[in-house]
């Protein structure tokens, strides 16, 4: 018989071997795949792994990592603090949602102006509208006890409609020839988030989100704060004797996770998007919260979790117009890469012992 | 404008099917959640079996087949999710989305070949001169088998979560699952199970769009019908019964939304869609004031050792 | 800024050669919005690449990527194609317009086709088809149907083309049965084949017994035949699957003529910026078999009306037409200009019912 037996430490060596043995394994699923709709299974892993690094475009390819993977680390960190906690923001989507209508819209009640703080009010209203939206499941769970898995996700349906109202209605395109979407930001210099260095794909979001990186390693390794959501996830009742403030701590996460998502957006339609549509969210909410995970919720992880992430998008894509992979034959590949690291994440903290089942 | 262009027994009889792929997905959901799993693949799952049930009512030329098919279909992809939560400890909610990414994949590679087909047709039960009653008849006795199998699921839950010993025990495993693992019952065995027919449920909700609502086969059909049967189960605060309100309300205000605008009254459709959600969220705030709506041991995973 | 400049010399060095190296065979990329198994809108783009290659074999190679998102995730995908010497892309989709247009400008030896957009460069052509001159067809047929003199029309968005559909539907419905009247429901989405079922039955449960859709499934074809004796047409696609009845006849979207031509006169080193809106005349708008449900005259007038607009000889908007409030939109004998219909956003004389805002 095989059991599990947990270990009395979370082993270090696998927490590190198992992304590697998850990816390993999604290359050898995903190439059966592969082979089995008729493509060759050693290119078609190639093109999505090593193309974008070391291809012979990889020059354009490696900036578009940096645009695809930051939004989903700058909301990836925000969650990993909650989640490291015990609460579940699971609505991410709708405060990147609201982040990027509150951005785009303070930048297009300007419009046009000429001036050099447009693009500041307009990144405090995004991080304010993700906020705001966090702030509902937060406050109902602190004052009445409410589920925040649950008021989040439904948060996330009002706030597509919402951006479906802004697109057609508000923020229209007064000359867009009544097509819904708003202006064009990246064609308003003063609310443009362009590129630092140009053709580098360092726009703000990719610097907000290393920042991220660095303020959720600090914050968890060196601050109090950190030390609480530690205590609070692993054992709730120990942080109370411990002096630490749920309600207190629950605005924080939330409200921090809702405020990353905010900028997220912000950056986005700001940036790389440039415009509200009614297509605007491409799923980085939900995505991140993968990411999060695969990153094991550490700060670190997380950077590498996205731009692992990052790569198979696009990989997928550039295999799709090389190969003639079907776009759904990616999703298969994504979503079995994610099966296997949530699976090969159980040796971290259990191990298999041969043996009789009736131990201890 | 003409509120009397509105045939009320037409509309009552247009919500009931409207509503009966979101009684499916969510009782299903139901009583996964009740055993104290979140699964947030509701969506994966209804869109394999919307495939599944497609391809073999196709192929055999039986709706009924179709369906059966749906519900293995659905049941066998949420074994996915039951491996990795039940035996691989993994988190839910990660492994939940990554079972809806699987199966909008999967489910459009399997549907290639099936586009721009007509699937057979389920035809009406025959209730014989009984349909005839008027109101009644057009309302109730005019539908398809599914729909009514869909009533009979949620009764059937309801009596087994209410009455029986077995619906004791899965009550018991999702409030407190040490308590029962303590008390003897095989808690990784019990969800396993409760999350296959949570698979099944939703592979048949999904199959009655492909083969009844619609009937088409198209890439990502479902079109977010599985998330709002997430919400809906909330809405019920987890009781079969209030689910069934709640289907046909959520049903119904799309419904009622289409019927204002044919007969012209001019009403915001943003505002009027995301009604349902808020009306969740106010049930919600409602609800938390009673501690023992939610399942004890919703989203944790349990390990006999830990 | 030096760096830029060094990014885009290689990414030009980069383009020329890969234009170099594909000389003998014309490389053209397709960017579509949905999955190539939607049925309806990409479908049809799918189906017209499929015939570029059949018309031109060897001497063409076509590249396409599906379910690509508006945004950022468009501009990688068509910036890829370039850089991998494709000499003419395809991008069909309303929403990829600026994204089109900013990738055209760093290449441009490439030439780009935008489906349905109004911006152009010297490298960028647009394309769309004259939806609305099916729709009179159908228009005229629907009139001459319906007994209930109610038709119902499933909307997507409110924006201009959904708008020109119901107006030039309605105007011909009316030509042909003054005592017509239109019931609108807008679905509010692109694309979700369950609401428009609904929409198809609550439009039938109100007295509609011909539908007219703007959206691409054939959930109210299905809908129309449990009713039993309503009519419906097809639409992007011919859904022949439901002919002779409900489906009594639909516009297809053909987009290979246009697609061949185009990559045609890239060979041929013709390529120029144009702006292209063409209908039934050029064959870009097809109108599928009309069944033998329609009765034989109503089939007559409706092939001669399809006749007259083809050859140019009638548009489908000719004055006398008011607008929806009364006031007068175009005199007598007048035809309505490029500019007014493209940006079309009020209903005609006659429709009843507001367009939300």
């Amino acid at each position: 018989m095989i059991r599990l037996e947990k270990r009395p430490e979370p082993s270090r060596a696998f927490a590190l071997a198992a992304p590697v043995l998850a990816v390993v394994a999604t290359m050898i699923a995903g190439g059966m795949l592969f082979a089995a709709l008729g493509n060759d299974p050693v290119a078609s892993i190639v093109t999505i792994f090593w193309e974008p690094l070391f291809g012979e475009f990889a020059f354009y390819y490696r900036p578009q990592l940096l645009i695809k993977g930051a939004p989903l680390v700058l909301i990836a960190i925000g969650l990993s603090l909650g989640f490291k906690a015990g609460i579940w923001n699971i609505g991410a989507e709708g405060q990147y949602i609201m982040g990027a209508l509150f951005g785009a819209g303070v930048g297009l009640a300007f419009y046009p102006a000429a001036t050099w703080y447009v693009f500041p009010l307009m990144v405090i209203a995004g991080a304010a509208g993700g906020w705001v939206w966090a702030m509902i499941p937060a406050l109902l769970k602190v004052r009445f006890g409410t589920n925040e898995i649950l008021v989040s996700l439904m948060l996330v349906y009002v706030a597509e409609q919402f951006l479906a109202s802004m697109s057609l209605g508000l923020l229209r395109n007064p000359e867009g020839m009544g097509f819904p979407g708003s202006r064009n930001l990246q064609q308003y210099p003063s609310a443009y988030n362009a590129d630092l260095i140009a053709g580098s794909g360092m726009h703000w979001g990719v610097v907000a989100a290393l920042v991220a990186v660095i303020f959720g390693y600090v914050l968890l390794a060196r601050h109090r704060l950190g030390f609480a959501i530690r205590v609070t996830g692993e054992a709730p009742r120990a942080a109370r004797f411990s002096g630490v403030n749920p309600a207190r701590l629950i605005l924080f996460c939330l409200g921090t996770s809702g405020l990353l998502a905010g900028l997220a957006g912000l950056f986005e339609v700001s940036g790389p998007a440039g415009q509200v549509t009614i297509d605007f969210n491409v799923g980085y909410g939900f995505t991140a919260i993968i990411v999060a995970f695969l990153g094991r919720l550490h700060p670190v992880g997380i950077l590498l979790a996205g731009g692992l992430m990052a790569l198979t998008y696009i990989g997928g894509d550039i295999a799709s117009s090389n190969l003639g992979l079907p776009a759904a034959a990616i999703q298969v590949f994504q979503g079995m890469l994610l099966f296997f690291l949530l699976a090969f994440d159980l040796f971290t903290n259990f191990r298999l012992r041969l043996g009789r089942t009736e131990a201890v | 404008m003409d509120l009397s262009a509105i045939n009320p027994v037409l509309f009552i009889a247009g919500f009931l099917v409207a509503a009966t792929p979101l009684i499916f997905a969510a009782i299903g959901e139901l009583v996964v959640e009740r055993t104290g799993v979140l699964n947030l693949g509701v969506e994966g799952m209804m869109i394999a079996g919307a495939i599944c049930g497609f391809a073999v009512a196709v192929e055999t030329g039986s709706p009924l087949a179709g369906f059966a098919a749906a519900a293995v279909g659905g049941a066998v992809i949420s074994l996915l999710f039951a491996f990795l939560t039940q035996v691989m400890l993994a988190n839910q909610v990660a492994s939940g989305l990554a079972l809806t990414l699987f199966g909008l994949g999967l489910s459009a590679l399997l549907g290639q070949s099936y586009v721009g087909i007509k699937p057979p047709r389920l035809g009406d039960v025959d209730f014989g001169r009984l349909a005839d009653i008027p109101v009644i008849g057009p309302v109730l006795l005019s539908h398809d088998l599914m729909l009514y199998a869909a009533l009979a699921l949620v009764i059937t839950v309801w009596v087994v979560l209410k009455f029986t010993r077995l619906g004791l025990i899965l009550r018991a495993v999702g409030e407190n699952h040490d308590a029962a693992h303590a008390l003897g019952y095989k808690v990784v065995r019990i969800r396993t199970a409760a999350i296959m027919f949570g698979g099944a449920c939703a592979g048949l909700g999904g199959a009655y769009i492909s083969l009844i609502r619609v009937p088409q086969w198209t890439e990502g059909m479902t079109a977010g019908v599985g998330w709002i049967a997430l919400a809906l189960v909330v809405f019920a605060s987890w009781k079969p019964l209030r689910l069934l309100i709640g289907a046909y309300l959520f049903g119904g205000l799309v419904q009622l939304q289409l019927n204002l605008q044919a007969v012209g009254v001019a009403i915001p459709v943003e505002y009027l869609a995301m009604s349902p959600y808020v009306i969740t969220i106010v049930v919600l705030v409602i609800l938390s004031a009673d501690k023992t709506a939610a399942p004890g041991s919703l989203g944790r995973n349990f390990h006999a050792s830990s | 800024m030096k760096f830029t400049k060094l990014l885009t010399g290689a990414t030009l060095a980069l383009a020329l050669a890969g234009t170099a190296m594909a000389q003998d065979k014309t490389k053209v990329g397709f960017v579509f919005v949905g999955p190539v198994g939607d049925g309806g809108w990409t479908y049809e783009h799918n189906q017209g690449r499929l015939a570029l290659e059949e018309e031109f074999g060897d001497k063409v190679e076509t590249v396409f990527v599906e379910s690509v998102a508006e945004g950022p995730d468009a501009t990688r995908v068509i910036t890829d194609m370039a850089l991998k010497g494709a000499d003419l892309i395809f991008t069909t989709s309303f929403g990829y317009m600026d994204q089109t247009v900013e990738v055209a400008q760093k290449f441009p030896n490439v030439k780009f086709e935008h489906a349905t957009g109004y911006k152009r460069a010297d490298n960028v052509s647009t394309y769309s088809a004259r939806f609305y001159e099916g729709r009179a067809i159908q228009g005229h047929i629907a009139g001459k149907m319906t007994k209930s003199n109610i038709v119902g029309y499933i909307g997507s968005y409110p924006i201009p083309e959904v708008i020109r559909g119901i107006n030039s539907a309605f105007i011909h419905a009316r030509k042909a049965n003054p005592d017509v009247e239109f019931k609108i429901v807008w679905a509010y989405t692109w694309f979700d084949p369950a609401k428009e079922a609904d929409a198809a039955k609550v439009l039938i449960e109100q007295g509609a017994d011909v539908v007219l859709q703007h959206t691409d499934s054939t959930a109210p074809q299905a809908a129309a035949q449990e009713a039993g004796d309503v009519v419906t047409f097809g639409q992007a696609s011919d859904m022949a699957q439901y002919a002779p009845f409900p489906r009594v006849s639909s516009i297809i979207d053909d987009w290979a003529p246009y697609y061949i031509a185009r990559t045609k006169a890239v060979m041929d080193g013709t390529w120029t910026s144009t702006d292209t809106w063409d209908g039934i005349g050029p064959g870009m708008v097809a109108i599928g078999e009309i069944t033998d449900a329609v009765p034989a005259e109503v089939k007559e007038e409706a092939l001669a009306l399809k006749e007259a607009i083809a050859s140019g000889e009638y548009h489908p908007f000719t004055g006398p037409i008011n607008k929806q409030d009364g006031t007068q939109w175009l005199a007598d004998g007048e035809v309505a200009d490029d500019g007014t219909l493209a940006g079309m956003n009020f209903f005609v004389e006659g429709i009843t019912g507001d367009i939300p805002q």
